[in-house]
């Protein structure tokens, strides 16, 4: 191998110094494919198009017609999380897959993985008619260049049942008090400390936390003391959307974070439940079609981004999942097939609602003021896993 | 040699164990008929909507195709391999045959997350981008042993005598494989190769690592039973392949069962 | 050895060379931002397991759940495979073994998912001691639950070297044994027990090296403290995406299971595959 010799060194300069990694978190650097020009314009289709993405984002009631219109066979790869899709997406998809549905929290490391490239908005007919928070997210745009097209986002919101909490919890700290032991869940991933850190940065005013995902030693360690007191409350931590909705269907959980569509699938089903967004305000995810820097299929990629941009098809995916899409011109059709749903999921909010919403960010070394002392993620993950045991 | 009140006990324990093994399979076929797709019980109703649904599925359709292919490719190397290995380690005398055995042994003892992570690592490392291939591929490691083990034990226990006496009489090396070891060794060899495709067909745990964009039945499963919004196709699928399953099923146990043959199932 | 050439070939470039990476990729590192792997030579992975007793816990919790069910599928096979082999009639052998095989093609999952409604709090397991008037048993979420899908899942592959052994004990040393005077409690432990231990053991390979990988039966039907070593190697690869910490974490059960099998081929296991 021809890394023996440099290996065989290397083992010397790890006897001799002990071990100090040598890479730190650095975001200063502008993303390796940020010189990637985009195409101008879209060329014909490749016949395939194969995408990584959230279960029911590829559904057959929109990836039919689009198979049809531009004949563009879609391959869909289910991903379970975000950590699953950067895994899946390494080496730039590896020449195979094509896009990912990426959240929030997994963008920037695909971004500065190199593992996705800039795309052009310009090729995406109703970019103009996105709510302006979605045309430049922090999470997919950097120094202007887009990594990806927004395509719809929603809230964590607080799921409970209604015959046990008569009146709806106005605070997160429902699922850390001790009075509700044994009843209540959480999202089994790292992610879920942001949640935390959130309460913590209104409850503990004195931490200082003013981004939940830029977190200090101090700040992390309270945040984890938190979860590690919380962890004795919960019967079982939610890995699987249908984890969390048969906990409340079976009387397993009355109280927990979900996605709105938990709550939408337990209402179908006859279930006691409501959600809430407590005072606090709420972590949320806000998803991108990214495109896999080695992607085989680009102008199906990029007929596809302009499909699930229209507002047809922007307002059957808010439905069918319960989130709320990006393009403002979807208002209407969701309320067409389903009546005050616009609102209802606030596909109408003024600007400063997203001030609201945390959403799903990548934590990094790098804190917003330039210094070096935020903690990062795979920190998060392996205090995730001390704090389960 | 069994009394009477053992023969009773021994029969009571058996029917236990039957309904222990058969009470989550007869949910399965019951909650295929499910009207809403969360479980609960008592089941809220019945319906025959999620057989049309499946039907119509082309997820379903190509997750099983794509199954079919792997099981087939995995068995049919499997096949070739496994028996090549068995014939060698049968005729070997010399000390490193344990050591040797022990090897082929280790793809089914080994964790299968290991095996996993293990061939999604060297993918990676050499480049190879992960594809149907690379599933066979993983399959095909651990089905090798389940071949090996049923006719290597199947050649242990053939009359080397038979075999003599073939010789004797002036048969050559072919006519004797033809006509006496081929023969004898048929059974053991579709057993091997109904259980290798039984273990690569519900295959999760090295599939996770090793497939590309591409989704067998078990991660069409997996990825079903996640939003939850599918969970009685799902059911419906498997009730489907039990069905189809009994007889080929009942077949092999003849076959291995009968011939007092049975080899180790070994690890999905 | 014309014959050995090609699976050996086989085992050494695609399995071997797989292992010898992982073992390699231990001792790398990853870029803690991008998780891109980089081949800078450590003991890191290492001493974070030895040093953080949350990975202790989880070791110990593996290893006592692999020996559990282990214990508990061949207590429940051993007179199931007695009866197979030495009680029943061909034509009900033929059947109970078709019985045993059925349902290693439902799929896993599916059953797994099954057990989620027998345990959960109003499921069909407190639904039935409801109706005999008993507690219910609350077990749903928990290392129990997890201990008993476990045993169900992976009680054939205890059944079937089982029998297969019981099955090759000769008739006649039975016989003998009977003759000599032997009563049956004694011609079962002396005889039967010893020709069929190699059997077990076979069995037992099986039952604990699935457990010891298995990562899925404790996402669904485990609890909030049912981490085992396969979720966390999975998190760490399927998740963070660091493989050099998941590849150290997998040499745990590597070593368990080659201490295991050594103690198995002297007990003559491999006779018994």
């Amino acid at each position: 191998m021809k890394f023996g010799a440099v290996a065989a060194l290397a083992m010397l300069l790890v006897a001799a110094c002990g071990s100090t990694n040598p890479n730190t978190g650095n975001t200063l650097a502008p993303p390796p494919t940020a010189n990637l020009k985009p195409p101008d314009k879209i060329g014909a289709g490749e016949g395939q198009l194969n995408l990584i993405a959230w279960e029911g984002y590829v559904d057959d009631s929109w990836a039919k017609a689009f198979t049809q219109q531009t004949g563009c066979v879609v391959n869909a790869k289910y991903a379970g999380s975000s950590d699953e899709m950067t895994s899946l997406m390494k080496d730039g998809g590896g020449g195979q897959y094509d896009m990912v549905s990426a959240s929030g929290d997994a963008d920037l490391r695909l971004i500065y993985g190199g593992d996705v490239k800039p795309m052009n908005e310009k090729l995406i007919p109703d970019y103009t008619n996105f709510q302006t928070y979605f045309k430049t997210p922090p999470y997919n745009t950097i120094n202007g260049i887009h990594y990806g097209i927004s395509l719809q986002w929603g809230p964590n919101v607080l799921l409970y049942n209604t015959t046990k909490f008569k009146i709806a919890p106005t605070s997160w700290s429902a699922v850390y008090d001790s009075s509700n032991k044994g009843i209540v869940t959480a999202y089994d991933y790292a992610i879920t400390i942001a949640d935390a850190a959130l309460y913590l940065s209104k409850s503990q005013p004195s931490l200082g936390i003013k981004d939940p995902y830029e977190l200090t030693k101090k700040q992390f360690d309270a945040t984890v003391a938190l979860l590690t007191q919380q962890r004795q409350l919960i019967k079982k931590y939610w890995g699987l959307a249908s984890d969390e909705i048969s906990q409340f269907q079976n009387g397993d959980a009355y109280i927990g974070a979900a996605w709105p569509y938990q709550t939408i699938q337990l209402k179908a089903a006859g279930a006691p439940v409501a959600d809430t967004i407590p005072s606090e305000g709420a972590t949320g995810w806000g998803d991108t079609w990214m495109l896999a820097t080695k992607a085989p299929h680009p102008n199906c990629a990029y007929l596809w981004t302009a499909y699930v941009s229209t507002p047809q098809v922007q307002a059957a995916q808010a439905l069918f999942f319960g989130e709320t899409p990006v393009n403002t011109k979807a208002c209407a059709q969701m309320d067409a097939s389903s009546p005050g749903s616009c609102a209802q999921y606030h596909a109408d909010a003024p600007g400063s609602y997203f001030d609201t919403i945390k959403f799903w960010k990548t934590p990094v070394t790098t804190c917003a003021d330039g210094s070096q002392s935020c903690i990062p993620y795979d920190q998060w993950v392996s205090a995730w896993t001390a704090i389960k045991g | 040699m069994e009394g009477l009140w053992t023969r009773i006990a021994l029969r009571l324990w058996v029917a236990l164990i039957l309904l222990f093994l058969f009470t989550p399979i007869a949910l399965i076929f019951v909650y295929a008929f499910n009207t809403s797709n969360i479980q609960s019980w008592p089941i809220p109703g019945f319906t025959l909507k999620w057989f049309t649904s499946t039907w119509n599925d082309p997820d379903v359709r190509r997750s099983l195709a794509l199954s079919l292919q792997v099981g087939l490719g995995a068995t049919a190397l499997a096949l070739v391999l496994g028996s090549c290995a068995a014939f060698a380690i049968h005729r070997m005398t010399w000390f490193g045959r344990e050591f040797v055995s022990l090897m082929f042994v280790l793809p089914l003892a080994l964790p299968g997350i290991v095996t996993g992570i293990a061939l999604n690592a060297a993918f990676s490392f050499g480049g190879i981008s992960l594809s149907t291939l690379t599933i066979v591929v993983g399959h095909t490691t651990f089905c090798i042993v389940v071949v090996y083990n049923n006719v290597l034990a199947r050649l242990r226990r053939t009359q080397g005598s038979l075999i003599e006496a073939a010789m004797d009489l002036g048969a050559n090396g072919f006519q004797v494989l033809r006509d006496i070891t081929l023969p004898l060794i048929s059974t053991a060899v579709v057993a091997g190769a109904m259980l290798a495709f039984a273990l690569s067909f519900d295959e999760v745990i090295v599939t996770t690592f090793t497939a590309g964009a591409q989704n067998t039945l078990p991660l069409w499963i997996f990825g079903a039973i996640r939003l939850g919004q599918r969970l009685p196709e799902v059911n419906v699928v498997v009730s489907f392949v039990i069905l189809v399953t009994i007889i080929p099923v009942v077949i092999a146990a003849r076959l291995t069962g009968g011939g007092g043959t049975a080899r180790v199932p070994a690890a999905r | 050895m014309l014959l050995l050439t090609p699976p050996l070939a086989w085992f050494v470039v695609v399995y071997f060379a797989s292992l010898v990476l992982l073992l390699v990729t231990a001792f790398w590192t990853t870029n803690p931002f991008t998780t891109q792997i980089v081949q800078f030579w450590n003991t890191d992975n290492f001493q974070r397991l030895i040093n953080e007793p949350t990975y202790h816990a989880i070791i110990g919790r593996t290893v006592l759940i692999a020996s559990l069910v282990t214990i508990t599928d061949a207590v429940l096979a051993f007179p199931f495979a007695y009866f197979m082999a030495r009680v029943a009639s061909r034509r009900i052998q033929t059947l109970l073994f078709a019985a045993v095989l059925l349902p290693l093609w439902a799929s896993y999952l599916a059953r797994v998912y099954a057990w989620i409604l027998i345990l959960n709090h109003s499921g069909v397991l407190n639904w039935s001691m409801h109706l005999v008037g008993l507690p219910p048993a609350n077990i749903g979420y928990t290392n129990i639950a997890m201990w008993i899908v476990f045993s169900y899942i992976w009680l054939p592959f205890m059944i079937i070297p089982t029998y297969a052994a019981l099955e090759r004990v000769p008739e006649s040393l039975i016989e003998a044994a009977t003759d000599l005077g032997a009563r049956r409690w004694q011609t079962v432990r002396d005889v039967v027990l010893p020709l069929a231990l190699p059997g077990v053991v076979a069995g037992s390979i099986f039952t604990f090296s699935l457990t010891l990988g298995d990562f899925i039966t404790p996402i669904l039907v485990g609890g909030a403290g049912s981490t085992l070593i396969g979720n966390v190697v999975y998190d760490n690869v399927g998740i963070a995406n660091n493989v050099p910490f998941a590849a150290a974490l997998a040499t745990v059960p590597v070593a368990i299971m080659a201490v295991y099998l050594l103690i198995a081929q002297r007990l003559g296991a491999f006779r018994a595959l």
